[in-house]
């Protein structure tokens, strides 16, 4: 019985194995991560900061603004703010000054360090699931 | 650019058990005298009644009679409450005595749902306006002259003091002094309608030459920072018909003057952290933030408009 379940065990790694091998999980699937970017601490800035003045954030309680648009499921959209493609060197950039990027957005520059920002964007890809 | 903590935002609720100062001890030394011997009686009471209701019947008859009716009934009650009223009054006297001469005053005015803020001269003149914020000294007292423009507030800054009410017609007093330098979080502790929840006060205390430069600083006019056409947004959008910027056109006395509003540590009265960021939204969206609220949204300002204006805002340090 122990036996048998260890090889069933076996034959599904196998299985996923194989499926990895043969580019069933592609690049694009992957959800976007930043390297070095602590989520955790990017929700702390994030509430810090007062991204939900304009953004209704999920985990962020109150407010939940509606001058920019929900942040639930943003890591999981194809483009920021319908305009520029969705890749974590973008993001980090937007987050932390959107007119450069921009220049008619309404968005303002926001007082984030470099490391910051890092923490905001992969915060904001943990948001993958609207 | 700098990253500003609002620590008054990070520690909401401020601890309320947790002094700061001279004024704000004795009230926490009277909440907890208060509790320890409210729970003492409750237990001596409940012990009693379980021995009524419960006990051998020996002891039944120890608390049966009238004899415990009066000395515990009556007695007992009238010495400890008379005590702790003469107790009370006396620890929380001075807090509310008129300013004598030499004090540092400052008048703290409730609004429907902010607050504010006038720094007095030696004669009692006003000398500038703020909002939402009272800065002072650290190590001596502050006399806060409370009024209401409107209906019944209270200031509640429960680590420098406890609450006094704000009521319309009247002035009350309340001292409250600050041993360290920091950020103390108050809030109005008297419902006055809507958005009451959300009208929150930022005492600042500083070192007494820090204080003196901020001061002299905050009495002076606004220095924009930024550009010219964000100020020519500001005064055509028709802010100036509700706010003042000294040194410029706008000198509504409606809202919150905003001559340094960019030098406080929060927007929305203690609600918001400041930055453009924040200062964009509330000004988009104020009734979707603080539901309610005297100030219109702004939804007529392009998104490049609405930058500029928070970005002129935020200049105003």
């Amino acid at each position: 019985m122990w036996r048998g379940g260890t090889a069933s065990i076996v034959r599904c790694m196998v299985m996923a194995l194989a499926l990895v091998a043969t580019g069933c999980v592609d690049k694009a699937d992957l959800p976007r991560q930043i390297a070095q970017g602590d989520s955790a601490e990017g929700l702390k800035v994030i509430e810090r900061v007062g991204c939900a003045a304009c953004h209704a954030v999920p985990g962020v309680r109150w407010p939940q603004g509606r001058t920019g648009g929900s942040l639930a499921g943003v890591g999981a959209r194809p483009l920021i703010a319908g305009r520029l493609p969705n890749q974590p060197d973008t993001m980090i950039a937007f987050v932390r000054d959107a007119p450069s990027l921009l220049p008619d957005t309404a968005m303002p520059p926001m007082p984030l360090t470099e490391t910051e920002a890092r923490d905001v964007a992969a915060y904001l890809y943990t948001l993958d699931d609207d | 650019m700098t990253t500003r903590t609002p620590d008054v935002l990070n520690g909401w609720p401020p601890p309320v058990l947790d002094p700061a100062g001279p004024f704000a001890g004795p009230v926490t030394v009277v909440a907890w005298v208060l509790f320890v011997m409210g729970a003492v009686v409750l237990t001596v009471v409940l012990i009693t009644l379980g021995v009524a209701l419960f006990g051998p019947r020996k002891w039944k008859r120890r608390v049966a009679g009238e004899r415990l009716v009066w000395i515990g009934g009556l007695a007992f009650p009238v010495v400890v409450l008379t005590g702790l009223l003469i107790y009370g009054l006396s620890v929380t006297a001075r807090v509310s005595d008129a300013p004598g001469a030499g004090e540092m005053r400052v008048r703290v005015t409730g609004e429907m749902w902010w607050w504010r803020v006038a720094y007095l001269d030696a004669r009692g003149a006003e000398a500038f306006q703020d909002a939402n914020e009272v800065h002072i000294p650290i190590g001596r007292p502050v006399v806060l002259e409370l009024e209401s423009a409107d209906v019944i507030h209270s200031v509640w800054i429960p680590r420098l003091g406890g609450k006094t009410d704000m009521i319309p017609g009247r002035r009350n007093f309340m001292r409250i002094q600050a041993d360290q330098p920091g950020v103390y979080a108050g809030q109005c502790a008297e419902y006055c309608g809507g958005p009451h929840a959300l009208m929150g006060l930022v005492v600042v205390a500083h070192r007494p030459e820090a204080f003196a430069a901020w001061r002299a600083k905050q009495a002076g006019p606004a220095i924009a920072t930024t550009v010219p056409s964000a100020a020519g947004i500001f005064t055509a959008s028709g802010c100036g018909a509700c706010h003042t910027v000294r040194g410029t056109q706008a000198n509504g006395l409606a809202g919150p003057d905003l001559t340094h509003v960019g030098s406080r540590q929060t927007l929305g009265a203690g609600i918001l952290p400041n930055n453009q960021g924040t200062m964009a939204g509330w000004i988009a969206d104020s009734q979707g933030i603080k539901p309610g609220n005297r100030m219109p949204s702004y939804p007529v300002l392009t998104g490049q408009e609405l930058r500029d204006v928070a970005a002129y805002l935020d200049g105003l340090k």
